[in-house]
């Protein structure tokens, strides 16, 4: 059949009534609004930095969980998931937490748990991409939209430990840098130390989430807050009336620092940009750009390669089944190879002991030989013995006969000697 | 509480100063109603996905299907209101039938209320017009899985575009001929073929030879046959969502389908407004009229309500179908790839 399409672009043509398909956006959010969001956050930072308390603060609720302990051997991180809802629309959000992270004397390789979990994630969502029988509509992604890297408000420049671990994450994860109880530090020390964080993170090329700047409805608004990176929070689920209104604040001897308040800090910023106005964007930057760089690299890594256009569907399933045979193969070699030792060893096994059978039967060949001569020995010996014996007595016998004989011969010689003289 | 009643709920419990008790400590993994705690924002997600898709704009791919004369091109301008069919965009209007099925793909922009569409038509004509019918459905076949195929190969490259481009056929609309009989074994090899790959959509072509009592028993009659020829149109009873869903998708299905329509692109005067219609001495036959014929109700249906569904059905479904068969087949992988793949720890 021949397959004709009219001209490379195509051309706008005018309606000439009401359509209607000007209802696709709602009903595409319709759908999306019944199937439920998904929204996962990652906290990142030291222990005691008010991770858990910023989340309350933003989701106006108190997650559960104890506060961690300074003393753990090294970084873990750990997930909790919750369904929101607001209005119609369901939401699961899921918050996981660096715990004891920065509290290690040697912390090289801090950042090591954390880059696992993100690329754990990708993962997993890869291997249900992979499958033949996939339902990816219906798939709990799992990947992290959003990473809050928790400064610690020192006031003077970040940690080697930040750079590091920023550095490393930045690929994989949009960061947003935030100053966490920024209320130890003044007004002026705040805009110096965030400058310096911006120069620092720009001079070690640490490419940080930027609020985008390309639809004009939010343009202006993004590009503002982004100068405002790192957002300095202070997170409160305190309660406190102030004038008429109970807010949430930190009570303080010398006055009261309101969350709430821009003039104080930045939370409304944070909250604003994170969920009422970019947590789409977010969203589809992880699928988009994070989690295609970790795809590309992970099925380069394994050995695909774009080649000709004509072999694609093949090339990717078939490599990958060829790998899993080529594994299967090893596996099997090996199970080969460790059944052969096994027989040999039992067969090396069964002959060492046939040996010592053989032996044993030897020795007890001999030994019952050697009885059997010194049995035949002392038979003899008994033998000619007895014939000894019997010699004895019959020469005994002999001669007490001779003996008895010679006595009567003797008497009966006498007798005939006189007969014979009577003659 | 509906959306609104919350939402002011929400409003309102900032404005009033109220002492308020500790927030609730909920045990996971229970649900939170935020509405109750304090306006968090989360329901703008709404908004922002909206404008998002309102940026990236739609495609959407339409198919029609049956013998020549049954009105096809005029019913897709009638629909799109607009010129969007192969007769109309500079084609031959007296060209021949052709002897084979041939496959025409006509592309458009069409915007309404901030939202551009990509709409692309394809014709098939040669379809059911040659003497020998036999496997004319086959070209038709072919055209929309080499679409699946051709999806399938941009999704498997290790550098992906950023949004594969979609010639996936969204809908498949299948005109019957208005005998007032039975369907033909060429309507019922069609459809049993293609309702496993497409969504098929089956309308009543020219309606307007139909009484009403007509056009009702006739539909009675298609509904049967294709019952129990075992063809699943869209909407397929297997994919219905949910309970509302599925109520409103029977009626659609025991009752509305298939829809008897009458396109036309020329307007007249009726009662004062002007309006599509057919003129015929008798009368000038309404289109948007329902008592007319069913026109608004199809059109309702594709574009108003069921457009989205009809692609993620597509998507989700049909496609999903292809692939797996595709990824199975190939590369002699054996008929227990399926299960091993699912239970497949990651080795990767």
């Amino acid at each position: 059949c021949s397959i004709v399409f009219q001209g490379e672009g195509y051309r706008t043509v005018p309606l000439s009534g009401h359509v209607g398909f000007d209802s696709l956006p709602d009903q595409l959010v319709n759908k999306s609004v019944n199937h439920g969001f998904c929204f996962n956050i990652l906290c990142v930072g030291e222990t005691g930095l008010g991770k858990s308390t910023l989340m309350d603060t933003l989701f106006n609720t108190k997650f559960e969980g104890d506060p961690a302990s300074h003393s753990q051997p090294g970084v873990q991180l750990k997930s909790s998931t919750y369904d929101l809802q607001e209005s119609n629309v369901n939401l699961k959000l899921t918050i996981v937490s660096t715990v004891g992270f920065g509290d290690q004397i040697n912390k090289e390789d801090s950042y090591k748990p954390i880059v696992e979990f993100i690329d754990a994630q990708f993962e997993a969502y890869l291997q249900e991409e992979l499958k033949i029988k996939r339902v990816l509509h219906n798939y709990h992604d799992t990947r992290i939209h959003a990473c809050l890297y928790f400064i610690a408000p020192t006031g003077h420049s970040l940690k080697s430990l930040d750079l590091v671990t920023m550095k490393k994450l930045d690929s994989k994860v949009n960061i947003i840098p935030i100053i966490a109880k920024s209320d130890a530090i003044s007004k002026s020390e705040l805009t110096k130390f965030k400058i310096k964080i911006t120069s620092e993170l720009v001079s070690n090329g640490v490419q940080i989430y930027q609020f985008p700047t390309d639809d004009e409805s939010v343009a202006e608004i993004n590009g503002t807050m982004n100068a405002h990176l790192p957002f300095a929070v202070i997170g409160s689920t305190e309660e406190l009336k102030i004038g008429n209104k109970m807010m949430k604040a930190r009570q303080y001897p010398w006055g009261t620092v309101q969350v709430e308040n821009e003039a104080h800090c930045d939370f409304v910023k944070l909250r604003e940009m994170l969920i009422r106005v970019n947590m789409e964007d977010l969203r589809e930057q992880t699928h988009t750009r994070h989690y295609e760089l970790y795809r590309r690299c992970k099925l380069e890594e394994m050995g695909f390669k774009d080649t000709d256009p004509d072999s694609k569907p093949f090339s990717l399933q078939e490599t990958y089944e060829a790998k899993r045979n080529e594994f299967l193969g090893e596996l099997q070699k090996k199970e080969e190879a460790m059944r052969q030792m096994f027989v040999q060893r039992v067969k090396e096994k069964e002959a060492e002991l046939k040996e010592a059978e053989k032996e044993l039967h030897e020795k007890f060949d001999r030994l019952k030989k050697l009885h059997q001569d010194e049995k035949k020995k002392l038979e003899d010996k008994k033998k000619s013995l007895d014939d000894e014996v019997n010699a004895f007595k019959q020469r005994k016998t002999a001669a007490e006969l001779l003996q008895s004989q010679a006595q009567q011969a003797g008497g009966s010689q006498t007798l005939k000697r006189d007969k014979e003289r009577k003659k | 509480a509906g959306p609104v009643e919350s939402r002011t709920e929400a409003a309102m419990s900032e404005l009033v100063p109220e002492p308020r008790q500790k927030p609730v400590v909920p045990m996971k993994p229970m649900g939170i109603n935020a509405s109750l705690l304090g306006y968090i924002g989360i329901d703008t997600i709404i908004e922002q996905m909206r404008k998002k898709t309102m940026k990236t704009g739609f495609d959407f791919n339409i198919m029609v299907v049956g013998q020549s004369g049954l009105g096809k091109s005029t019913l897709v301008n009638t629909l799109f209101k607009s010129q969007v069919s192969r007769k109309s965009s500079g084609w031959n209007r007296e060209e021949k039938i052709p002897k084979t099925v041939e496959i025409k793909a006509i592309g458009h922009v069409i915007e309404e209320g901030g939202v551009k569409m990509k709409l692309t038509v394809i014709d098939t004509p040669g379809f059911g017009d040659q003497i020998n019918n036999e496997n004319c459905w086959e070209p038709i076949e072919k055209y929309i899985n080499e679409q699946y195929e051709k999806f399938l190969k941009e999704e498997v490259n290790i550098a992906r575009k950023k949004r594969i481009p979609d010639t996936r056929v969204h809908c498949c609309l299948y005109f019957i001929s208005p005998t007032g009989h039975s369907l033909r074994p060429l309507d019922l090899e069609f459809m049993k073929h293609l309702s496993k790959v497409v969504n098929i959509i089956p309308v009543i072509a020219k309606a307007d030879t139909m009484t009403l009592e007509e056009k009702t028993e006739f539909k009675q009659r298609v509904r049967k046959e294709l019952e129990v020829n075992g063809i699943e149109f869209y909407p397929q009873k297997e994919f219905d969502e949910d309970l509302e869903d599925k109520t409103e998708n029977d009626k659609i299905r025991q009752e509305s389908m298939p829809f008897a329509v009458v396109g036309s692109d020329k307007e007249y005067q009726v009662n004062g407004k002007r309006v599509l219609g057919r003129k015929t001495p008798w009368g000038i036959i309404e289109v948007e009229n329902l008592t007319h014929c069913e026109f608004a109700l199809l059109r309702d249906f594709v574009i108003r309500t069921h457009l989205q569904d009809l692609k993620e059905v597509t998507h989700n479904i049909h496609y999903e179908t292809y692939r797996a068969k595709r990824l199975n087949d190939n590369g002699g992988l054996p008929p227990m790839a399926v299960e091993t793949e699912e239970n497949h720890e990651s080795n990767l």
